[in-house]
């Protein structure tokens, strides 16, 4: 087998460093204890920051609204819980899902006909509407402050929520994002990931070979809007409770932010850029909150400008020059 | 210039902020200020898209749009920073304020004032483009800058030149609007929606589309907001996602070729 067939034949095999994040995630449960409420809000947005990447790093389709699923996921599982009294957690993150990527499919169905600077108006579009709708309907979304204090069931029986140290919640996230982690890893170096790649590379040379461009765009669409509604259901069980931000354009970009800044396109770009951001801000912006802003402006455009496949695009380009220098 | 920038808004404060400094402190009349925010946002701007604009031209839209937004946050904390959080009010000359008599109707002059200046800028751009000779090379260079290059057109200049006088209008939308919508530091996040929206309806490189985009959209939204009060800003989402799904390449945009 040449080298370039041999790479091919086994990039999707698990490399020894991949078990690398989850040691870090276990270790972290027992090293900060007090810190487990901000490492959950790590892990949920890790996962949407994961679901994002699929659609943009491997479809190749940029999107301002990504937030509309997260928020239908999270209004999801708040609204179960407090009119209908469902509060049953695993149950809960399924009917996100569900609800997420039923929306995610029937606005990919529409939307992903354009590209470019319209295809992200149009996403921009249907997010604002979500938030209105969200905002108007204060019966049942609880409005501009929507549903504070919700309560839901111990996970599996067995293990209630705490609202104080987050142990069975942040030990939960893990597990839960472990879970879309490995279904997103298969997806992406399936037959089904490659034509996406294809996609983002050469759309009219997919055509030409016959792909269903347009289905397989809806269906990724889809598939990461549910990941989306799973991660603002975890975030909604794990807070205890849903307000209008979850469907916003501050969370919509701040998660493509953090994403470009780990590097897209690359799986482990979600968790460096996850990591790394909300680290970042949670340090600077207490101390300097205006400052904190212009740090992140002059760290885009310089990332915009000389990294453009963030840090982990930086830190190959590094270990690719040591191997060639050694070889 | 096909370029997509979401940093305009950032511009608009920068000039709305010039005008209202170099009012309050160095007491320069209002139609001085105006000129001066024109001036400093243009000159500003020529030396940003030289330096680092420049190097995005050929980039992805993805770029572009996260090298904007960047620029949107130092902007925006850089003001923050060296003037303060709080909102600036503009103080009008006395003869804008007040009503003026149309013979039918009496209205706010400033109001008048803006849509008559509106219009007339408006006139002049349309003029610019489509029946000058710099307006020619412009829209050859956007829609094939390799053969507007070989053909002799400077193309950097143009673009630079471009950039900066669309900016420094930009500022003196921002100077002019500042009484109507206000202007604090995160004046261009608010309304960067907004900009974005009648961007894209009105279909990029042409400015009658804008300028029709602007009208149409300003007066839906009101009337809406008036009719339908508990609407909110629903409509004007619907309305921009029908309009796109509809025309994608916005209202008045020609199609990609």
């Amino acid at each position: 087998m040449s080298p370039a067939a041999q790479a091919f034949a086994s990039r999707h095999r698990v490399k020894w460093w991949e078990a690398l994040p989850w040691i870090a995630g276990i270790a972290a449960f027992f090293a900060f204890p007090n810190y487990l409420s901000f490492g959950t809000q790590v892990l949920v947005t890790i996962l949407f920051a994961l679901s994002l990447d699929l659609v943009m790093g491997y479809a190749g389709i940029i999107t301002l609204g990504h937030a509309a699923f997260f928020g239908a996921g999270a209004y999801t599982v708040a609204m179960a819980a407090a009119h209908l009294g469902w509060t049953e957690p695993l149950s809960g993150l399924a009917a996100a899902a569900l609800v997420a990527g039923a929306i995610g499919l029937a606005s990919g169905y529409v939307l992903l006909r354009t590209q470019g600077l319209t295809l992200l108006m149009l996403t921009l579009c249907t997010m604002a509407l979500l938030e209105e709708g969200a905002n108007m309907g204060a019966r049942y979304t609880g409005g501009f402050d929507g549903i504070p204090g919700l309560q839901f069931a111990p996970l599996l029986g067995a293990f209630p929520f705490d609202l104080l140290f987050f142990r069975s919640q942040y030990l939960y996230a893990l597990a839960v994002l472990f879970a879309c982690f490995v279904l997103v890893r298969l997806l992406v170096y399936s037959p089904f990931g490659q034509s996406l790649t294809g996609i983002r590379e050469n759309v009219l040379r997919m055509h030409a070979v016959g792909a269903p461009v347009r289905a397989r765009l809806v269906i990724a669409y889809g598939i990461s809007a549910a990941l989306a509604g799973v991660a603002g259901a975890l975030f909604t069980q794990a807070t205890a409770y849903v307000n209008i931000t979850t469907l916003g354009l501050d969370r919509a970009a701040g998660v493509l932010i953090l994403l470009i800044l780990g590097g897209h396109g690359r799986l482990y770009g979600a968790f460096v850029g996850a990591i790394a951001y909300m680290v970042l801000e949670h340090v600077l912006a207490k101390a300097y909150p205006t400052a904190w802003q212009l740090g992140i402006g002059l760290t885009l455009m310089a990332v915009a400008l000389y990294a453009r496949n963030g840090i982990l695009g930086l830190a190959e380009a590094v270990s690719r020059r040591f191997s060639s220098r050694r070889a | 210039m096909g370029f997509v920038n979401l940093a305009h808004g950032a511009f608009a404060m920068l000039g709305g902020y010039a005008i209202v400094l170099a009012m309050q402190h160095w007491g320069w009349p209002f139609p001085a200020a105006l000129a001066l925010g024109f001036a400093a946002v243009a000159v500003f701007s020529a030396v940003i898209e030289r330096l680092l604009y420049a190097r995005l031209y050929r980039a992805s839209e993805l770029d572009q749009v996260l090298f904007t937004i960047g620029l949107v946050f130092v902007i925006v904390s850089s003001v923050t920073l060296a003037v303060g959080p709080e909102t600036q009010t503009v103080v009008l000359p006395e003869w804008l304020r007040g009503q003026t008599d149309l013979g039918f109707i009496r209205y706010r002059t400033y109001s008048l004032a803006v849509i008559a200046f509106g219009t007339l800028i408006m006139a002049m751009l349309w003029l610019g483009f489509e029946r000058t000779r710099l307006g020619a090379k412009i829209r050859a260079a956007v829609d094939n800058r390799r053969m507007a290059e070989s053909l002799g057109v400077d193309v950097r200049r143009l673009f630079t030149l471009t950039f900066a006088l669309g900016s420094g209008l930009a500022a003196v939308g921002g100077g002019l609007g500042a009484e109507i919508l206000g202007l604090d530091p995160q004046y261009p996040l608010r309304y960067l929606a907004y900009f974005l929206i009648v961007v894209a309806v009105g279909g990029l490189g042409r400015v009658t589309g804008v300028f029709f985009a602007a009208a149409l959209i300003g007066v839906l939204d009101f009337v809406l907001k008036i009719e339908f009060p508990q609407g909110g800003t629903m409509f004007i989402y619907a309305l921009t996602l029908v309009l796109l799904l509809w025309r994608p390449q916005g209202l008045f945009g020609r199609r990609a070729a």
